[in-house]
């Protein structure tokens, strides 16, 4: 019925939109050489973000496909390449974010190198297609060709090695760009750019004692002639003397127990960081043995290590979409989180009715709390309350399931580990919303609320008792509610076990209470199950075989006496409850089935030939509100409607349903995505601009405090074109002062009003005032007998003056700033132009 | 870099008991003070005014002590033979007791002779009280009669020889003078009205009643005997209020707090159970021996218990104020001996106050966990274990160590004294339903680890030999549950016919057990 509909509805303005998410510890992240910036690849842009705020400042989008790699230009440290998947390599101005310039390569790009030495050519990562079934990568480089059009070919490359790992830490540059070393599997080559040859030298797989001693990644000391490579066992090999085919040396560190995952040498040269699973960033000191400190516990295992050029800051990104920012005195100064996405969302996506903000298991044994607004990852809530281990096959707990209740004030969270082995062990937890603390507390914790794995949860919504409902694979269903006991003298009540309830042994799959929380309906296998919660008495069973129910919901407001499900042999059907029979199905491959909290609609996402198709209807009426056809080529299981923070009005027929709420929805790739209307990403565009500006200075404290101070000093630079604004600040400042002053300070009135009145005659004092200021320049001029060069710097400062005052409208100047400017004027200005004859 | 985790120690809540106002009332008791009589001790009576004194019969003697004392402030010796109810006046300057050779005494407090002596009974007198105008002793005796003493003249007012065995028990009215209850082994409790000369109420108790006891307010009237008490209600003409049995031997006291009117009864089964306005069992004190006697001073500072061995046990109510010197001494932390200086420098108002780092503390497993000490991690969980028999430290310990995946590294390679050790734990706690699961495991690994050489040391062997027995008998028992169980399911299936549909149970209570409190 539904697919015969399509044609019916038309697609109107309504688009998939990419919102935010995306990875950011894809490539290793670089820092800009005044350490303020720290840039990182993010899906298809590149991200800026500041390192002391930890903001994110703006980001850098024209790339079509995935960005794969960044570097700054040697040449212009303001500039910064970036090659795609797409084929191109651009170059960005990264403070401004303007595109400067797009070279064309036409294979896809995987990694990108750039070397001081080397101007005007980048080396490439290229695939040259598949050879015994695994792909191979090579390395070429080109020269980048000087041509002033915004889009470039470039099609001059010349191989420098035709068989590489396809790691990118697995290539470096050593010292001075006089080689390049990498590493594949058991071999490490370095080329000799003077001599154009390559040594190889290889290792054996295992010793003795069992070590792996395959490449993981590599880095060059970038002042001595010492290439340092990680390996799987977790050892560190330093490798010396390395142009000598047979008197090469080596020697080991050994402090990780898995594979080393990154290497950074610092600027000097004098310590070498190295990273792995263990989350654990170690910084040895090159030719002090094995000397090193240790930075435990980061959180997430550490991908890339990269330092700033000055050595100041380090910047580490880790397995769980998180950049820290490292000083040089070993102290993690910050913090940058996106969203946290794993390989798989266990828990569902969920809206926290407190801060509307999205929340998903994020790092191991935490739940992440993520403003869609922001685009930023607001906080996480330890959920398992354990030491991490970072170790690689160690069976960890993982937050599976968690729930909220309809104000918010509980959360009912799962963890689980023995996912693998067969003792299972799992907890139910319940979290308490805190008022003074503004974050759940733990209350409850129950180490075996069934004999098996919990499959599904919900709270019931009424308003005045809350009760969570569990399934579980024991083929039981509990009903959890707190306990209101009158003996008890402590503040707080705990939660206990009310009713367990169980049909013919089946197992259960989903329970959903109905929106006035008057009916639990506990799908079992095929048949559905209507219950009161308040009498425990079941009241109904609804049942249409074959396949077994996958999703089930109730309706809303008008359409509240409806039940709809999913089962597996792709029906969709929909009950109606007063007579206790269907309504209507349809032959609907339905992959998730989600209701809008805010009005009656339903979305359901079918996937059918390789691709998936979106749903908008009401349970009502059996034909769609809306559909969009390919909405992405992924099955998606986790989709949420969130409520906006002001409805939208108006619009199309076909939009209506996204009037009061949007809908997210997560792909098996882990992209979060969005329908979005043309209106309104006219308006997220505007802020998207508006925010660019605001945080393009990066708001520290010491800003804060000294911010209006210096504003105040930028007023007597008079060629600062930006000073009119917080001048006529001041003014009104000076006007409030003066209302708000008792009547009997003040001067007499015809003081006063000559002044209100002098005030009033704008351009007539500017010109008397100029006029005289020139007159005094003349004295001035006749009194000291200034140098050529003063002279010079003054006209080139009139020179400003008059350029910025083209734009805007001539500043006022009170008689007292007036006489400030030519005090400023007067000011010694040599030692300018001795910056401007030593800068050509 | 975020800071170490240690593990968290769950707490269970108690089962069955819950911690109300009540129990923290009769908890708030110093541990009892023992004091040896020369027999067993048979009435213990506080004296009616401050400072309380209390008058203790046992074998030949009334001792008096004084709320504070361990020794006898006063001591009556002129018994020839077992002296019985010991019991002051309203005014608590005169002291009656009766005694086996059937004379009655009556002793000044501030002399040591004997006042008056009341010759009549026959038979031993156990029970003796004044009525409420002081002027007249009541007695009750074995020779199946209760008379009427006249204290100034000594001279028999009347006799009442209505009850047909042993009068064990007699308390007078409060309120009216001329009324008093008595208890007897004929199972009967009786009120009798001196201006009528006969009984006025009789009600059968249906054990020999041992203690009887008269609320201030006269409405009420207890009665023990059996391992019954019973309440009667005299107002409604003597009409049973309850039947308690909450003892499983005799009960042989009964007294009343001041505060709140709790009931408090003691028995031969050496417990003190408190009860609470509607007759719940609010508290329980625990005693070494059976209990004959038992007192609450008037203003519940002091609980006397006597018991059959001679030991007379008293605790004291904890003061307030010395707990409160003890919390303050605590809290004062460093005392500012050497520097001076800024001792009183506090942050002003608008100072911006940074915090020391403050160090966090962990506990030794926690450390040795935190640096993957593995073995030593769990060696200090038991230690601690031993010293504060806390197990739940020692199992979470065992927990995390099997998480991180290192509990077979911490068991293995261990001497024949620590291999003892954690087989000692795992005795007396792997059929702890809280513990079973992860203990299991521990056992486990341990069989698979020492398997080889368990023969090599007789310790061990015979504790996995106990260990095996214990599994066998816990088998056993939970084979049992079932079917217990499932006994139960089909009773209840029986009683919801209409449900049959589906099964439905009762909450089952082994989900509580597994409830834990955060």
């Amino acid at each position: 019925m539904f697919r015969e509909a399509k044609n019916m509805v038309e697609r109107s303005d309504i688009r998939v939109v990419r919102c935010g998410g995306s990875k950011i510890n894809f490539r290793p992240p670089i820092i800009s050489n005044d350490s303020r910036f720290v840039l990182c690849v993010s899906g298809d842009s590149v991200k800026v973000y500041s390192t002391r705020t930890e903001e994110w400042l703006h980001s850098l989008q024209g790339h079509t496909n995935q960005v794969t790699g960044i570097a700054f230009n040697p040449a212009n440290h303001l500039q910064v390449y970036s090659c795609s998947a797409d084929g191109t390599v651009k170059l960005w101005d990264f403070i401004d974010g303007i595109l400067i310039k797009t070279f064309i390569i036409g294979s896809p790009l995987f990694a990108l190198y750039v070397s001081k030495e080397h101007e005007g050519v980048i080396f490439l990562h290229l695939s040259t297609g598949t050879y015994n079934k695994n792909e191979c990568f090579q390395l070429v480089s080109t020269q980048l060709p000087k041509s002033a059009d915004q889009e470039v070919e470039a099609k001059e490359l010349s191989a420098v090695s035709s068989h590489i790992s396809p790691n990118p830490s697995c290539t470096a540059f050593g010292r001075g760009g006089e080689y390049i070393a990498f590493a594949r599997n058991l071999q490490l080559d370095v080329y000799f750019f003077r001599k154009q040859k390559t040594y190889s030298f290889y290792l054996k797989a295992t010793d003795k004692k069992g070590a792996k001693n395959a490449f993981t990644c590599i880095a060059c000391n970038p002042t001595d002639d010492c290439i340092a490579t990680g390996h799987e066992d977790g050892k560190i090999r330093l490798w010396r003397n390395f142009n000598h085919k047979k008197e090469y040396t080596y020697s080991t560190l050994h402090w990780h127990h898995n594979a080393v995952n990154t290497l950074c040498f610092t600027p000097e040269g004098t310590n070498l960081l190295s990273g792995g699973i263990e989350s654990v960033l170690v910084k040895w000191q090159c030719g002090g043995g094995s000397k090193k400190d240790v930075l435990p516990r980061l959180g997430g295992s550490i991908l890339h290590v990269s330092g700033s050029p000055d050595g100041q800051l380090f910047c580490v990104s880790h397995s769980d979409n998180k950049i820290t920012v490292i000083e040089g005195n070993f102290k993690v100064s910050g913090l940058i989180q996106g969203l946290v996405t794993g390989d798989t969302v266990l828990t569902d996506l969920m809206i926290d009715p407190r801060s509307k903000a999205l929340v998903l298991n994020g790092k191991p044994g935490h739940l992440q709390f993520y403003s869609l607004l922001r685009d930023k990852h607001l906080y996480n809530l330890d959920i398992v309350q354990q030491e991490y281990i970072y170790e690689a096959g160690l069976d960890q707990f993982e937050v599976v399931k968690a729930v909220f209740d309809v104000k918010g004030s509980w959360l009912a969270t799962v963890e689980e580990r023995g996912h693998e082995s067969s003792d299972l062990e799992f907890f139910l937890k319940l979290w308490a919303f805190d008022e003074t603390t503004q974050s759940f507390v733990l209350n409850t914790s129950i180490s075996a609320a069934h004999t098996d794995r919990i499959i599904s949860m919900c709270f019931s919504s009424s308003e005045e008792t809350t009760m969570l409902v569990t399934t579980a694979e024991d083929s039981q269903f509990k009903a959890w509610c707190q306990d209101a006991d009158a003996d008890t003298q402590q503040d707080q009540n705990f939660w206990s076990c009310d009713f367990v309830g169980s049909y013919h042994n089946l197992k259960p799959t989903n329970c959903t209470f109905s929106a006035d929380s008057s009916l639990l309906a506990v799908s079992f296998q095929e048949v559905v199950t209507i219950w009161s919660p308040d009498t425990w008495e079941l009241l109904t069973t609804l049942c249409q075989p074959p396949g077994q129910i996958r999703d089930l919901c109730f309706g809303r407001l008008s359409c509240s006496k409806y039940l709809l499900g999913t089962t597996t042999k792709n029906l969709l059907c929909c009950w109606n409850l007063l007579t206790c029979a269907l309504e209507w199905s349809t032959s609907l491959e339905v992959s998730k089935l989600q209701p809008d909290p805010l009005s009656e609609n339903v979305a359901a996402f079918s996937y059918q030939s390789k691709h998936t198709d979106l749903f908008v209807f009401k349970p009502s009426e059996p034909l769609p509100l809306f559909t969009h056809e390919k909405v992405c080529s992924e099955k998606v299981h986790h989709a949420i409607f969130v409520p906006r923070e002001e409805p939208l009005n108006g619009c199309d027929e076909s939009c209506q349903w996204l009037n009061g709420s949007q809908l997210y929805f997560l792909t098996q790739n882990m992209d979060l995505l969005t329908l979005s209307m043309a209106t309104e990403e006219d308006r997220m565009l505007s802020s998207s601009k508006r925010l660019v500006i605001d945080d393009s200075v990066a708001v520290t404290p010491f800003y804060l405090l000294l911010g209006k101070h210096r504003q105040q000093q930028k007023l007597n630079t008079p060629s600062h074109p930006a000073a009119d604004k917080p001048q006529q600040k001041q003014g009104s400042v000076s006007i409030k002062e003066l209302l708000h002053t008792p009547a009997h300070v003040l001067p007499a009135a015809s003081v006063l009003c000559s002044m209100f009145v002098n005030s009033l005659l704008i351009s007539n004092t500017g010109v008397r005032e100029e006029m005289e200021s020139s007159e005094q320049e003349m004295d001035c001029e006749k009194e000291e007998e200034d140098s050529e060069g003063e002279m010079e710097t003054r006209d080139s400062q009139q020179e400003l003056r008059a350029q910025g005052s083209v734009d805007e409208v001539t500043p006022k100047l009170s008689k007292a700033q007036e006489r400030e400017l030519k005090r400023v004027r007067k000011t010694d200005f040599s030692w300018m132009t001795g910056l401007i004859v030593s800068k050509p | 870099m975020a800071s170490f985790k240690p593990t968290r120690i769950q707490t269970y809540p108690k089962l069955g008991e819950k911690v109300t106002e009540d129990t923290l009332y009769w908890k708030n008791y110093k541990p009892a003070l023992q004091i040896k009589e020369f027999g067993a001790v048979t009435k213990i009576e506080f004296s009616p005014v401050p400072p309380h004194n209390y008058a203790v019969t046992a074998s030949t003697r009334i001792h008096i002590y004084g709320p504070h004392s361990q020794e006898p402030t006063r001591s009556f010796t002129r018994f020839r033979d077992t002296a019985y109810g010991g019991s002051f006046r309203g005014d608590g300057k005169l002291l009656v007791a009766g005694s086996e050779d059937g004379i009655i005494r009556l002793f000044d407090i501030k002399s040591l002779g004997a006042l008056r002596q009341f010759t009549g009974h026959s038979k031993a007198v156990h029970a003796t009280t004044f009525l409420s105008d002081g002027f007249r002793v009541v007695s009750g005796s074995d020779d199946l009669s209760c008379r009427v003493w006249d204290v100034a003249s000594s001279v028999e007012l009347s006799s009442f020889t209505e009850h047909t065995d042993y009068i064990r028990a007699a308390a007078p009215s409060k309120l009216n003078p001329d009324l008093f209850v008595t208890g007897s082994y004929d199972h009967t409790v009786k009120v009798f009205d001196v201006r009528t000369g006969s009984s006025v109420m009789t009600m059968q108790h249906g054990h020999p009643v041992e203690c009887v006891l008269l609320y201030p307010s006269d409405a009420l009237l207890v009665s023990t005997g059996g391992r019954y008490v019973k309440i009667w209600d005299l107002l409604k003409g003597g009409q049973q209020l309850v039947s308690l049995k909450n003892h499983h031997k005799t009960v042989t006291c009964a007294c009343l707090s001041s505060t709140g009117n709790k009931l408090l009864t003691g028995s031969l089964d050496r417990h003190v159970k408190v009860y609470n306005s509607s007759y719940k069992v609010v508290h329980n004190f625990d005693c070494a021996a059976s209990i004959l006697s038992l007192a609450v001073a008037p203003d519940d500072n002091t609980v006397a218990v006597g018991m059959t061995n001679g030991v007379l046990s008293v605790r004291h109510r904890k003061h307030k104020e010395e707990k409160e010197t003890l919390t303050d001494r605590r809290r004062r932390g460093p005392v500012y001996r050497v520097n001076v200086k800024g001792k009183n420098f506090g942050p002003k108002q608008n100072d911006f106050l940074v915090n020391k780092a403050t160090k966090q503390h962990l506990q030794k497993h926690d450390k040795q966990l935190k640096n993957f000490e593995v073995s030593k991690a769990l060696d200090s969980a038991l230690q601690a274990w031993k010293r504060s028999s806390k197990p739940e430290v020692a199992v979470v310990v065992m927990m995390e160590l099997n998480r991180r995946g290192t509990l077979k590294n911490a068991l293995a390679g261990r001497d024949e004294a620590s291999l003892a050790r954690i087989l000692d734990f795992l005795l007396k706690y792997i059929t702890d339903p809280r513990f079973s699961r992860p203990l299991l495991t521990v056992g486990d690994i341990v069989l698979d680890l020492y398997q080889q050489v368990i023969p090599q040391s007789p310790v061990v062997e015979r504790l996995l030999q106990r260990l095996l027995e214990l599994l066998g008998r816990e088998a056993e028992l939970q084979q049992e549950f079932l079917q217990v169980l499932g006994i139960l399911d089909t009773l209840f299936a029986s009683l919801n016919l209409r449900k049959d549909v589906a099964t439905l149970a009762d909450p089952p209570v082994a989900q509580g057990s597994q409830l834990q409190a955060a």
